[in-house]
């Protein structure tokens, strides 16, 4: 490639997201009107059947969580490539442990991190001397505070709630990786792990272009989005049925707030679930319109979610039945303190 | 050359593996090309993401699989 035409790819890849983000302001503005009109104008179809409002809700959420979508995988994908696992441990080592489990936890959010590397990652860790605890801060907080959740909590629920999910995702990154530090489990690492010397990985990372970090924009919405968006349209489609036909307060005897023990059950039936986010979300939502309560219904998508059994039987060629069992307690008892605490005050 | 993707089996290995076999075939490289599965010799390489892409004893991408044009300008240098 000569000069002028490397000139013009870099500056085409710069300049069409900024000319997509208006198009993207504007579909997103006009979505309500324009169902609207679709469903009342064109369609005819007469307000307030049941038929009509799940019919309005499918046609206004779908576009409208896709775009939302979209537009925060693009951006997630660009912050992630100033990012690497290699720079995250260079970051937490030699800090001291109540320190590094917070850092650790946030610097979980941003990591590009999926399950399957929770070995090499967990042994790059405990090659670099970083705690135990903090390094379980990381694999707890990377899985449980998703960024499709942050976006889908925010089309259905809006903001408070997903500042609350990340905030109590937060909280038990930071908490479950002190105790599981102070519990001192070391004993139940497989023996193999201490063993090994592998050498220190190389912390130098890709030198990127800002035209590369667009194009991981561009690869992240293509990877994640075209992975979720069938579990979004058909979430939205289960929650449009249950909008006209399931009756209101269905769920408020099982899942309400005056049921002290749908947080547990929750949490135990939430478990072995094992679903993405996008699938979860949808059907979340349904549960708290037919009379759930937020704080049940936020423990069980967090148990869903951030407690996986293929990522447990991963993590058992590095730990130890005993640990992994440790783990999990662990985790069940801080979703359920973050079902009882919002059950309480919301 | 030889060429080796490191991944313990999740699906984006699988897919740079066999990414990396067609790039090989298409542009007839002459490449040896194996998968290791096992951890201790993946953590040889000093990654700590997968999958990853070594050739001829250096790791050139780790953790994301890359398209293809890209895996074919790594082996061009080689």
């Amino acid at each position: 490639m000569n000069m002028a035409s490397q000139t013009i790819s870099i500056n085409r890849k710069v300049i069409t997201p900024l000319l997509l983000l208006p198009v993207w302001y504007i579909i997103y503005h006009f979505l309500k009107p324009a169902t609207d009109w679709l469903i009342d104008d064109v369609f005819g179809m007469t307000a307030g059947s049941h038929l009509t409002e799940a019919l309005r809700f499918f046609i206004f959420e779908v576009p409208k969580v896709l775009l939302l979508l979209t537009l925060i995988i693009f951006l997630v994908g660009i912050v992630r490539s100033y990012f690497s696992p290699e720079k995250t441990r260079k970051a937490l080592e030699g800090k001291s442990l109540f320190t590094g489990n917070v850092l650790a936890s946030l610097l979980g959010i941003v990591t590009p991190f999926c399950s399957c590397s929770a070995i090499p990652l967990f042994l790059g860790f405990v090659e670099a001397g970083i705690p135990i605890g903090v390094t379980f801060s990381f694999l707890i907080a990377s899985p449980m505070i998703n960024e499709v959740a942050i976006v889908l909590l925010f089309s259905m629920f809006g903001w408070k709630t997903a500042v609350i999910y990340v905030v109590s995702g937060l909280v038990i990154a930071i908490i479950a990786g002190w105790v599981i530090g102070r519990l001192n489990l070391r004993h139940w690492v497989q023996d193999w792990v201490y063993q090994s010397q592998f050498g220190n990985a190389d912390t130098e990372g890709e030198k990127l272009k800002f035209t590369d970090r667009i194009q991981d924009g561009y690869n992240a919405v293509k990877e994640i989005v075209g992975k979720v968006w069938l579990y979004v349209v058909l979430g939205i489609a289960v929650g449009a049925g249950a909008h006209g036909y399931v009756p209101e307060d269905f769920m408020a005897s099982l899942m309400g707030k005056s049921a002290w023990y749908s947080v547990p059950l929750s949490v135990i039936i939430g478990v072995p679930l094992y679903s993405n986010a996008a699938g979860i979300i949808p059907i979340v939502s349904v549960l708290i319109e037919k009379g759930a309560s937020l704080g049940t219904a936020l423990a069980f998508m967090m148990a869903v979610i951030g407690l996986s059994f293929p990522e447990m039987i991963i993590l058992k060629k590095v730990l130890k039945l005993p640990f992994i069992l440790t783990f999990a307690g662990i985790m069940a008892v801080g979703i359920m303190l973050v079902g009882f605490l919002f059950n309480l005050i919301m | 050359m030889e060429i080796k993707v490191l991944g313990t089996g999740c699906p984006k290995c699988k897919s740079l593996e066999k990414l990396t076999r067609e790039v090989v075939e298409k542009n007839g490289i002459q490449a040896t090309i194996t998968k290791v599965e096992d951890i201790t010799e993946i953590m040889k390489y000093h990654i700590m993401a997968t999958p990853a892409l070594v050739v001829n004893g250096k790791v050139e991408i780790k953790g994301r699989v890359p398209s293809a044009a890209e895996i074919k300008e790594v082996l061009s240098k080689y």
